[in-house]
């Protein structure tokens, strides 16, 4: 009885939790149903009273503001992810070849962005391209936008993402596997090609999707580093603080995919694992000669 | 071709971008229209109320950190000794929240403080909505590290531990919680740090009232229309560093098996 009790209660303390991890969560879905009026003025800000059913709002987030900090979003992320995982990936091969010195200074500096907290990061950027900035203009060649800033400061803070996993996949495969490629007349580009990097794939891979989960999360960083246009997290903050609020539709669009994204990947990881559960078992089975309960 | 040579554009963008950026703070610290001046530097540092809101945010930092704790480590160790198809399962929707955008669940909180429930909101006062709403931000970050070490952690010394005769008390306090210390230095600084430096809270549920040190950073450099006082925010962000490195020297100092940064996945 005490146990079955035990039991339950362990349930319900679960159950209270999600529930506050999702409260609001549930409230932004709920209320992007809610009509707020039409036209140009459409303001959110008063999320709270229900004045009817209506889909309006999510055909709103796909035009103005919304529209294009979304898209900027998906831009960013994209090429900021896989321009950190070209150069993380070269890099991480090349430290890997370097003597133990110089490796561990680079290694060390490589933490810094990780270490360092976002709003540090963001204000060092900020600070670099205002001075490089007010140095342009002196000469009269015009001025670093907000995209290629947005993309440099993204690569820094993702390359140190894609280094760490993609080191420790170069010290578990064989330091042979480059110079057997090569004795066996591989040209050393041809060696890192066809041997090396499909040997390290999985480090890469991750690191990438790694690279990618940070450029879509970051606020701090493209909040300080962006003037005018700038990314969904800091357009939402700046309508959040505005008087017009934050389309609550914003939530659903978000929030469906990651978690169909993240129950897909975790399903897949579930289904293998089970699959490894059921033969270690039948292995046990086999050496305590069916002896299970 | 040298496979080093692969690391030199790395090197170039390291230096450019991590290590040249840094020292900006340095410069602009005692740098007012390229005139280098310390007199800003010194009033900054000599502000006591400047002081009096870092003391404040360490203080809510860790309170958010204890009561993240103390809610999480109990939903990792339930997490923890779960069947795994069924903890894998759970465990995806207490971290789902972590990869939600971070300032919409803020709002989010701002929305039903401000209009749905307001008593709510009353009742906490200002430094307990943005303590709760920390909470809510961070807590995910805690669960984290501490269910990877709990549900790594060796079953048969728990069986040890109950065939020597310790009861399932004992065995908590004396065996699952010393074996889980790193999960928790981990987990607490993933939540101490990026807490003291949160300003999307204090600015959207405390708006822009409850003054805490990130905000106070972000409104030195923001809030002059772009422009900014690059030498108060320099200053204070230079306070920031140091203070975060003495928190990460005393906490890795109770944790010297684990390897510095990016252990965090």
């Amino acid at each position: 009885m005490v146990k079955k009790a035990g039991k339950s209660l362990k349930y319900v303390y679960l159950g209270l939790m999600l529930f506050f991890l999702y409260i609001p969560i549930i409230y932004l879905i709920v209320f992007s149903f809610n009509n707020f009026g039409t036209g140009r003025r459409v303001s959110y800000t008063n999320i709270g009273a229900w004045k009817g059913f209506t889909l309006s709002n999510y055909s709103n987030i796909f035009t103005g503001e919304a529209g294009k900090a979304l898209l900027l979003t998906l831009e960013i992320a994209a090429i900021s992810s896989v321009a950190a995982t070209v150069i993380g990936t070269a890099a991480a091969i090349g430290i890997y070849a370097m003597k133990k010195g110089p490796r561990n200074v680079i290694l060390n500096v490589s933490q810094l962005p990780m270490v360092n907290p976002d709003l540090v990061t963001g204000i060092t950027f900020m600070m670099l391209f205002a001075f490089v900035n007010s140095l342009l203009a002196k000469l009269n060649i015009g001025q670093i936008g907000d995209i290629p800033k947005l993309v440099i400061a993204h690569v820094t803070f993702s390359i140190p993402y894609v280094i760490f996993s993609v080191m420790p996949r170069l010290r578990q495969s064989s330091g042979m596997l480059y110079e057997a490629a090569m004795d066996l007349g591989c040209s050393p580009t041809k060696a890192l090609m066809k041997v090396v990097i499909p040997d390290i794939m999985p480090g890469i891979s991750s690191g990438f999707i790694m690279a990618l989960t940070m450029s879509l999360d970051d606020f701090v960083v493209s909040y300080f580093v962006s003037d005018l246009s700038s990314v969904l997290s800091v357009y939402i903050y700046s309508s959040a603080r505005g008087t017009k609020g934050v389309n609550p539709a914003l939530a659903t669009v978000i929030f469906i995919p990651l978690v169909t994204l993240l129950l897909i990947v975790n399903l897949r990881r579930l289904s293998k694992e089970r699959e490894y559960e059921i033969q270690s078992k039948k292995v046990k089975m086999k050496d305590k000669g069916g002896n299970t309960k | 071709m040298k496979r080093k040579v692969l690391a030199y554009p790395y090197i170039v963008w390291m230096v450019l971008f991590i290590v040249i950026p840094m020292f900006f703070i340095l410069y602009y610290a005692v740098n007012v229209n390229g005139q280098f001046t310390v007199t800003k530097f010194w009033q900054t540092l000599k502000d006591a109320s400047k002081w009096g809101i870092l003391w404040r945010s360490v203080v809510i930092s860790l309170k958010t950190t204890a009561i993240c704790l103390l809610l999480g480590y109990p939903i990792a160790y339930i997490l923890s000794n779960m069947k795994r198809s069924v903890a894998g399962f759970i465990s995806v929707l207490f971290f789902v929240p972590m990869w939600m955008n971070f300032v919409l669940r803020t709002y989010a909180w701002h929305a039903i403080l401000e209009y749905a429930l307001p008593q709510l909101s009353d009742f906490l006062g200002l430094e307990g909505s943005v303590l709760m709403v920390l909470v809510y931000d961070f807590l995910p970050f805690m669960i984290l590290p501490l269910y990877n070490t709990l549900s790594k952690l060796d079953r048969s010394l728990l069986e040890a531990s109950r065939d020597l005769g310790a009861n399932s008390v004992t065995t908590f306090f004396r065996v699952v919680l010393p074996l889980s210390v790193p999960g928790i230095v981990s987990g607490v600084t993933m939540v101490f740090i990026p807490a003291i430096t949160a300003f999307t809270v204090p600015v959207l549920i405390g708006h822009g009232k409850y003054h805490l040190y990130g905000m106070e950073i972000e409104q030195a450099f923001k809030l002059l229309s772009g422009q900014g006082d690059y030498a108060v925010g320099s200053t204070l962000s230079i306070i920031l560093l140091i203070s975060v490195l003495v928190s990460t020297v005393i906490m890795n100092h109770f944790d010297k098996d684990q390897q510095t940064g990016g252990q965090m996945w």
